[in-house]
């Protein structure tokens, strides 16, 4: 129970603002409530079979596979996969991370778990169709060509600057996770 | 429809897994429901805190912000909002497309879209848990500068 209460203390702080705010502005709360409650549905909707694929992923799957297909050597390979993954996917990008450790765990390389959050946040397939529908063709595909060599550029940048001893103790933590 | 189809997927590989050994269907479920649970109270507060941002940032404020001649201070307001809401795609993209019909400026919304996307002031939280401190601001960082470069260049080609 304490142990309850001491990881949800943080979201029941929210909860008491919340209510002081509907006390105080009772439009501008009702909003919040409202923005909350819609967005708790969507989440709810597309969070399960996310997670099973997770479940699946990290029993399923063998820590030399992924090593092989996207480890330290897995070259281009392992950049595609990245890519593909995270283009194919749907939901949230907070969903992303608990996925990105189980690649983590598996040993996936660093570079290509952020390509993969990279992807899943900006060329992810569903949001292209609708980009394009609604802000044009043009639009969309030029931002998408932009976006491949600067997701890379960015998951290689942010590993560059993690030393080695950084880099393993995420890795361990992932492992810690279970 | 994309729900479905990644319904259908898990389900789907759900059914095989437990074909093919129950027992690991068994862990691979219990494992999804602990990761679940594990970043519950994160999600929660999220949730909450999208709820109050945007209903203070409703649309009507964020077009008063990065509307027409806002200029370059148009751009970093709305790299700003997008780095801190988390706006699902299909309110954003009809957001961005109304905003472009009155008059908005490109850049200003490539910005805004490509920060919205990249960058999570919200979320670091989750982030961090999985990646480290350092890691998750880096990302974050360098997505939001990332996100400038973005735009510019847009704003230079689409004009």
């Amino acid at each position: 129970m304490k142990e309850l209460i001491r990881r949800y203390k943080f979201a029941l702080l929210l909860v008491l603002i919340d209510l002081g705010i509907i006390a105080i502005y009772p439009s501008i709360g009702q909003r919040s409530f409202e923005i909350t409650w819609s967005s708790t549905i969507e989440m709810l909707s597309v969070l399960p079979p996310i997670f099973i694929l997770l479940g699946l992923l990290d029993v399923w799957i063998e820590r030399e596979t992924m090593i092989k297909l996207m480890g330290e050597k897995s070259g281009f390979l392992g950049i595609a996969l990245a890519f593909l993954l995270g283009s194919a996917a749907a939901g949230p990008l907070y969903a992303a991370f608990p996925l990105a450790g189980v690649l983590l765990k598996k040993g996936c390389k660093f570079s290509n778990v952020l390509i993969f959050i990279g992807a899943w946040s900006t060329t992810k397939i569903p949001m292209l169709l609708f980009e394009a529908t609604a802000m044009g063709w043009r639009f969309m595909a030029l931002r998408f060509i932009i976006d491949i060599p600067g997701i890379a550029l960015i998951a290689y940048i942010t590993e560059r600057l993690l030393n080695e001893q950084e880099k393993q103790h995420i890795y361990d933590n992932a492992v810690a996770l279970k | 429809m994309f729900t479905i189809i990644i319904y259908v997927l898990a389900l789907g590989m759900l059914l095989l897994s437990f074909l093919k050994d129950k027992q690991k269907t068994k862990i691979a479920l219990k494992k999804a429901w602990k990761s679940f649970e594990y970043i519950l109270p994160q999600f929660l507060s999220i949730l909450i805190i999208i709820g109050i941002l945007l209903a203070v940032l409703n649309p009507e404020t964020i077009f008063q912000l990065i509307g027409q001649e806002s200029g370059w201070l148009g751009i970093v307001i709305a790299s700003i909002i997008g780095s801190v809401t988390l706006i699902p795609g299909f309110v954003a993209f009809p957001l961005a497309a109304a905003l472009l019909k009155s008059g908005a400026g490109l850049t200003q919304l490539a910005v805004f879209i490509s920060t919205l996307m990249m960058v999570g002031i919200v979320t670091i939280p989750v982030e961090i848990k999985f990646f480290g401190k350092k890691a998750a601001i880096l990302r974050n960082a360098l997505a939001f500068v990332f996100s400038y470069v973005v735009a510019i260049v847009m704003g230079v080609v689409l004009r």
